[in-house]
């Protein structure tokens, strides 16, 4: 340490963590969000770079789809209890039931809308007024115009034209009962920086980001995995095995494989590398059905 | 590999989504399925040609009407450096936007249309970059496949602008002439220019200097939160959380805690139980002090050799960002880093006009995204350093104390008489 200069990953790290602390300094009730996916594990990990050798300032909490990957849930479960930091979980199931809730139906149906309705209900039930998240300005267009501190009223809604001025390293945390912030460390780094990080930190990941053999459904060209219950099966889809991994591990139904034989963390980030599609693009379902497709479901309160 | 955060101002209308869209898609960061987004866009519109320029507009809002209302970012690397484009709106209606983007660039691009040269809006994108201390500025004089790549319509730009930067505190100027339509000295040196000695806008960003552009003399370290474990173990741990927004710490360092002034010395540096002998900014660490000294979130720990200005009444610059009006009288909450203190608006010294620079004084009221001179005093003292001197200890925001909007930006000059 010669220099005095940071390396882009430093960087990134230390804005991440100061952003962390500052909701650990600005809230009463904060919470991690945490879904087993890649952007949520490096959370954890930088909470543990902000908050050792003390206990984290928040529990974990995960909104529990009922679509999840097994992988995704063993690993949420390993993670939390090998680092003794408090797990929360609530079941859109039990939101469908007590508010007699529509599940979508038809093609490609995901329960990703309906998730934001737990999410609101379990924020209330804590009163939570931070929620940490894994969001990455990268990933999307309305993303792109989003704060690191971002405002939502008592609907979770998200008014684009009323963010907060956000100067500097100066994080305005300020809220009325009721209102709660959503909080994005992560903001400023790229898919590829996250990966680089993972490998640099050396952080351990559920299994189906790498590749291995599966049993598929092709449909539409995109490679869906076989879930009971979950994916409906049409008459044109296909019941294939191929060597895949997942790009993102979101909910089941709505997230696709890509074919890879990157086994090994280089070998995913040197695929990542030479890709010409998006993380969004090749891999979630649910984005494509209109162009502001993101920007209507963070008005209603997705995450 | 290192960081390089840069603002692009100016508008629509100067070709500023379009030179955004140009870098991206020259430098190969523009994938293939967002790609084919914006060329359904493209073919919805009247001409049907590659709008590059849909690639940075986020919101329906804006798409609709052509406009960027809000700062968006944008992520690309090439071999050399990562960079962080803050897309920031031109018009004068945006300028909190502008200010509020231009807050943490290194550099800023500010575009000029070379059928037009420096106009009412030039001079209001260099005077916001000149006020955020923005060490190095580009002047990218678009267009000029419409002026036939002429080197005298360049030179005569150069000029007048120069003109234009004598009366400002701006950082090194560098010229470029370009054509983001056509790609000339963006990415790839143009042919059409054989004039223009200088390297394109991509290559210039990639190698101009940073190193001397972060404050390593006062050593800074506002305290976030408190670390203690209260385990059997570690009973007596007891550690500051914080990031240093300037200087260097070192093992042994005497330091001072303000606004209260009890002094100590730092007996450990340490991240996630790693333990240093140095650290500096922009690093988050965990300080240790010798002594049991009392020490809480908003404390500013200092390097006791350079003291910065420990003071209840703050002469600052001030960028007004609410639509309710700011008078002289009214209260709001100052949040300088981690500290927060009420504070009343004691004088409005004077309006600055942003276009023509004049100083107007005996101003009642300050409007959205009017800039001004203005005197503060504060419940309880804040420890800051000038402007120019420390961009991160030198900023701070005002908020409304009904509404908790963030409603002005503050560069701190200096302590008031």
């Amino acid at each position: 340490m010669s220099t005095y200069k940071l390396d882009y990953l430093d960087q990134l790290e230390s804005e991440a963590i100061h952003i962390m602390r500052e909701v650990a300094g600005q809230f009463e009730r904060p919470a991690l969000l945490f879904s087993g996916g890649k952007d949520s594990i490096t959370l954890v990990h930088l909470a543990l770079k902000a908050f050792r050798p003390g206990k984290f300032p928040f529990p974990l909490v995960h909104i529990d789809t009922g679509h999840n990957f097994q992988e995704a849930l063993d690993f949420r479960d390993w993670l939390a209890e090998s680092l003794g930091e408090k797990l929360i979980v609530r079941y859109v199931e039990d939101t469908i039931r007590e508010k007699k809730l529509k599940e979508p139906t038809g093609r490609n149906a995901s329960r990703n809308a309906l998730q934001t309705f737990t999410l609101l209900d379990t924020i209330e039930e804590f009163e939570f007024d931070a929620c940490i998240g894994g969001a990455r300005r990268d990933e999307e267009k309305a993303r792109a115009k989003e704060r690191v501190f971002s405002v939502r009223d008592e609907f979770g809604s998200w008014d684009p034209k009323l963010q907060r001025p956000e100067l500097w390293n100066i994080y305005n945390g300020k809220i009325h009962k009721g209102e709660n912030v959503r909080v994005f460390p992560i903001s400023n780094w790229t898919e590829l920086d996250v990966w680089n990080y993972i490998k640099r930190e050396n952080i351990a990941l559920p299994s189906i980001y790498f590749a291995h053999e599966r049993e598929l459904i092709l449909r539409d060209g995109k490679l869906l995995a076989t879930a009971k219950g979950v994916i409906q099966t049409e008459e044109t889809d296909q019941l294939v095995t191929r060597k895949v991994r997942f790009r993102t591990v979101g909910d089941i139904s709505c997230t696709a494989a890509v074919e890879s034989d990157a086994d090994t963390l280089e070998a995913a980030i040197a695929e990542i590398q030479a890709t010409r599609i998006s993380e969004r693009g090749e891999t979630r379902i649910d984005d494509q059905v209109s162009e502001a497709a993101m920007e209507d479901r963070k008005k209603g309160g997705y995450f | 590999m290192d960081l390089l955060r840069f603002i692009t101002a100016g508008s629509v209308d100067d070709g500023k989504s379009t030179l955004i869209g140009r870098l991206l898609y020259d430098s190969k960061s523009i994938l293939a399925d967002q790609m084919e987004a914006i060329e359904r866009a493209s073919k919805s519109r009247d001409d049907g040609e590659i709008d590059l320029a849909l690639l940075t507009d986020g919101l329906r809002s804006e798409r609709e009407q052509g406009i960027t209302i809000d700062v968006a970012y944008r992520y690309f690397q090439t071999t050399k450096r990562k960079f962080i484009i803050v897309d920031a709106p031109g018009h004068i209606q945006y300028t909190r936007n502008m200010v509020t983007g231009a807050s943490n660039c290194q550099l800023a691009v500010v575009l000029v249309d070379a059928r037009h040269g420096v106009v009412e809006q030039t001079r209001r994108h260099s005077l916001i970059a000149s006020m955020l201390g923005i060490p190095h500025l580009v002047v990218a004089i678009n267009k000029m496949d419409l002026v036939d790549y002429s080197q005298d319509v360049f030179s005569n730009i150069c000029i007048h602008y120069n003109e234009l930067a004598q009366k400002l505190d701006v950082g090194e100027v560098t010229y470029i002439p370009l054509s983001a339509l056509n790609g000339d000295n963006v990415v790839e040196k143009s042919a059409n220019m054989p004039w223009y000695e200088g390297e394109p806008l991509l290559s210039y960003l990639e190698t101009v200097e940073l190193d001397h552009d972060e404050n390593l003399t006062d050593a800074r370290f506002p305290v976030q939160y408190v670390i203690r474990p209260q385990t059997a173990e570690l009973h007596d741990y007891r550690g500051y959380a914080g990031k240093i927004t300037s200087g260097i710490f070192r093992k042994g360092d005497s330091v001072t805690v303000l606004p209260t002034g009890e002094t100590s010395t730092i007996d450990a540096i340490e991240m996630a139980e790693t333990h240093f002998d140095e650290a500096f900014a922009p690093m988050s660490v965990v300080l240790h002090l010798a002594d049991d000294v009392d020490v809480s979130r908003g404390n500013l720990i200092v390097k006791s050799e350079s003291l910065p200005i420990v003071s209840q009444n703050v002469e600052a610059m001030l960028c007004w960002m609410d639509s309710k009006p700011l008078k002289a009288g009214n209260k709001y909450t100052l949040q300088h880093g981690t500290f927060r203190t009420r504070c009343a608006v004691r004088d409005i010294v004077y309006q600055l006009n942003v276009n023509t620079y004049e100083e107007k004084e005996d101003v009642e009221s300050l409007k959205l995204n009017d800039i001004a001179r203005i005197v503060l005093k504060t419940a309880k003292p804040v420890s800051f350093d000038p402007y120019d001197k420390n961009r991160v200890n030198g900023g701070a925001i005002l908020i409304d104390e009904t509404s908790n909007v963030t409603v002005g930006a503050l560069m701190l000059q200096k302590e008031a008489v």
